[in-house]
């Protein structure tokens, strides 16, 4: 079976707060570029099910000729292979229109792995919107693969404060948490052979697909307000500072 | 604009940032209908119907005691076809995320998703969401018919029962086929306060370290005198202190609460985008240089072995529990 983990390249997390209003807006950062953490988990999962079930796992992204860098961590991974989709300005569900046609151009995709969701739009819906067109069913919030057979998946899911074992139909999208296991680190032979890939890069063209206009429109990107917050210490014994800081909760209206 | 309101239940019970959603909408609208799907849910339909909206759909079903995405989402088509409603909101918890995306893309609408802020602008939903972990805010607007938004929990008041009554609207479940099984259910947190609902949280970090199950012990006690949830950082999580439902943060849960206590937490940028944008934070650190007290409103430099105990004691003392 093939099985086909959908990355993104986002910033790293720890320079998340030096973005300026600008570069979100832009899409064009100074900052460090990076596989979005999810989906590092994603290609876990992914690689995962290659070595239980058996079959070959590729990675796919959406994103502009840098994103190259983070198909080549998913190969040094150990993905098989890595696509890059050139992307045209197309928001989640233009996004999700390429990767669907991508994934019908691929053939046999038994399933498609995704992130819960990225660190820079923060939506989590991608799965499910590319499950939508694909016509496929969507598990998300999956924290364990349990099994996997040639025309079913059967998933443990965490929901609110419930974990539920389901079972559906293949082909299938999946969307993984953190529970599904630590990303493992690339190999070195891994990371030399991936530099050298030159992935495959497809057009919307190549894929006969007419991006929609985007439906979701951003405007006046800017800083939250920043935090109010010269901190009060309360000093003395344990006792004392504890019971201070309890009146000022209480004086607060928090307690 | 006429709103129609997704009222999540899980297990036959309301869940409860679904009144968030029913607040929002009755405060931008005097037009405002409400859509409940589940099971055993008559308890969930007398509280709705209290609260203000004009119209309740019910749609009650064995089948749909758990959420089902294709279920639910033939449901919710077959209610807005009835309805005509201009708007859908729900709450962004991971069903009312996944009905809202699918929804959307059924519609081929755009979603203001996880919004933090919401009003109507002639006959469109405008936004205010967080993006980039919450280190930017945007105005977002949508195209399509409905107009689609979730909102963040806790961002919104919750419908209060106003005494109202509504018309209550039985409806039949759509004749559909699931994909989904479910093969077991099994409860995480029985008995514990949900992170994302908490309006008080007492978290850990690995600075309980030198003996894990005590702090985490001396931080439920506290969680427990508060009627807090415990959260924890993912250091805490990935030395297998407590479990990742626990865990705060960018890989973890975005929480909201009025009060946030880290306990042991340095105060880490992944961290923080998940707590940072609590009302008021309180940290406690031994180390008076670490960055969690630039974020913090009140902080006690000690170690939290001696802290959060005095803690207790201190609200056992002043609350009388
Ligand atoms: C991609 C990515 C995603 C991440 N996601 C998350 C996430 O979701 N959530 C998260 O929390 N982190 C996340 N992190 C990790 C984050 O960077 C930090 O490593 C983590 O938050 C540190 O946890 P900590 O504060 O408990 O531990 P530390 O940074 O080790 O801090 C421990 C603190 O405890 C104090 N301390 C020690 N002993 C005591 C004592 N007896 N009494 C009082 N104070 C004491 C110390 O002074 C110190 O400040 C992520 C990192 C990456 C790269
Ligand atoms: N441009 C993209 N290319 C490939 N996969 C993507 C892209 N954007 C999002 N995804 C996938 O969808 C998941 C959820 O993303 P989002 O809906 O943006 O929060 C991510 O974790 C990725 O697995």
């Amino acid at each position: 079976m093939r099985y086909l983990v959908c990355i993104k390249q986002t910033p790293d997390t720890a320079e998340l707060p030096k973005i300026t209003p600008e570069e979100a807006a832009s899409g064009k950062f100074s900052v460090n570029l990076v596989v979005n953490p999810w989906d590092e988990l994603a290609i876990e999962a992914g690689l995962k099910l290659m070595e239980t079930y058996g079959g070959v796992t590729g990675a796919i992204t959406v994103g502009d000729e840098g994103a190259i860098d983070a198909l080549r961590s998913a190969l040094a991974m150990g993905c098989k292979d890595a696509t890059l989709v050139k992307n045209v300005g197309a928001d989640v569900s233009g996004v999700a229109d390429l990767l669907a046609a991508a994934v019908k151009k691929d053939g046999d995709v038994g399933v498609v792995v995704t992130g819960q969701m990225t660190v820079d739009g923060n939506s989590g819906s991608l799965p499910v919107v590319l499950g939508r067109k694909l016509g496929w069913p969507v598990l998300t919030g999956v924290a364990k693969i349990v099994d996997l057979a040639d025309d079913s998946i059967t998933v443990e899911r965490t929901v609110g404060q419930a974990r539920l074992t389901v079972k559906t139909s293949l082909p299938a999208v999946v969307s993984v948490n953190k529970e599904i296991g630590e990303p493992r680190y690339p190999t070195f032979i891994n990371i030399r052979k991936a530099a050298r890939v030159k992935a495959p890069v497809l057009t919307a063209d190549d894929l006969g697909v007419e991006v929609p206009a985007p439906v979701v429109h951003m405007t006046n990107f800017r800083k939250p307000p920043a935090r109010d917050a010269k901190v009060q210490l309360f000093e003395g014994s344990p006792q004392e500072a504890a019971a201070a800081l309890v009146d000022a909760l209480l004086a607060e209206k928090v307690l | 604009m006429k709103f129609l309101v997704y009222i999540e239940t899980d297990s036959g019970d309301v869940v409860a940032s679904s009144w968030e959603a029913l607040g929002a909408a009755l405060s931008l609208s005097d037009d405002v209908e409400a859509v409940i799907i589940g099971d055993k849910i008559s308890v969930g339909v007398e509280d709705v119907v209290k609260r203000g909206a004009q119209k309740v759909y019910v749609v009650e079903d064995e089948t749909r005691q758990l959420f089902d995405l294709e279920r639910h989402l033939a449901d919710v088509k077959n209610v807005l076809d009835m309805s005509g409603a201009d708007a859908f909101l729900a709450s962004h918890t991971s069903n009312g995320r996944d009905l809202a995306a699918a929804l959307g893309a059924d519609k081929t609408a755009g979603v203001i998703a996880d919004a933090l802020e919401l009003s109507v602008d002639g006959d469109k939903l405008k936004g205010v969401r967080g993006v980039y972990s919450g280190n930017i805010l945007v105005d977002v607007t949508v195209d399509g018919s409905p107009q689609i938004a979730t909102l963040r929990p806790r961002a919104f008041a919750a419908a209060e029962d106003t005494g109202a009554s509504a018309d209550v609207v039985l409806v039949d479940p759509a004749n559909v086929d699931s994909p989904y099984e479910v093969l077991g259910v099994e409860r995480t947190e029985t008995g514990e306060v949900s992170l994302t609902e908490a309006s008080v949280i007492v978290s850990g970090g690995r600075g309980v370290a030198k003996d894990p199950e005590l702090g985490f012990d001396l931080i439920r006690e506290l969680a427990g005198l508060l009627g807090a949830a415990v959260g924890a950082s993912r250091a805490a999580v990935d030395a297998g202190f407590i479990s990742y439902d626990h865990q705060v943060g960018q890989t973890g849960k975005v929480v909201r609460p009025d009060l946030y206590i880290a306990a042991g937490i340095s105060g880490a940028v992944q961290h923080l985008a998940g707590m940072g944008s609590s009302k008021v934070i309180v940290a406690i650190n031994k180390d008076a240089e670490a960055p969690i007290f630039s974020v913090a409103n009140y902080g006690i430099v000690g170690d939290l072995f001696e802290v959060v105990p005095a803690m207790s004691e201190a609200v056992r003392e002043k609350l009388g529990k």
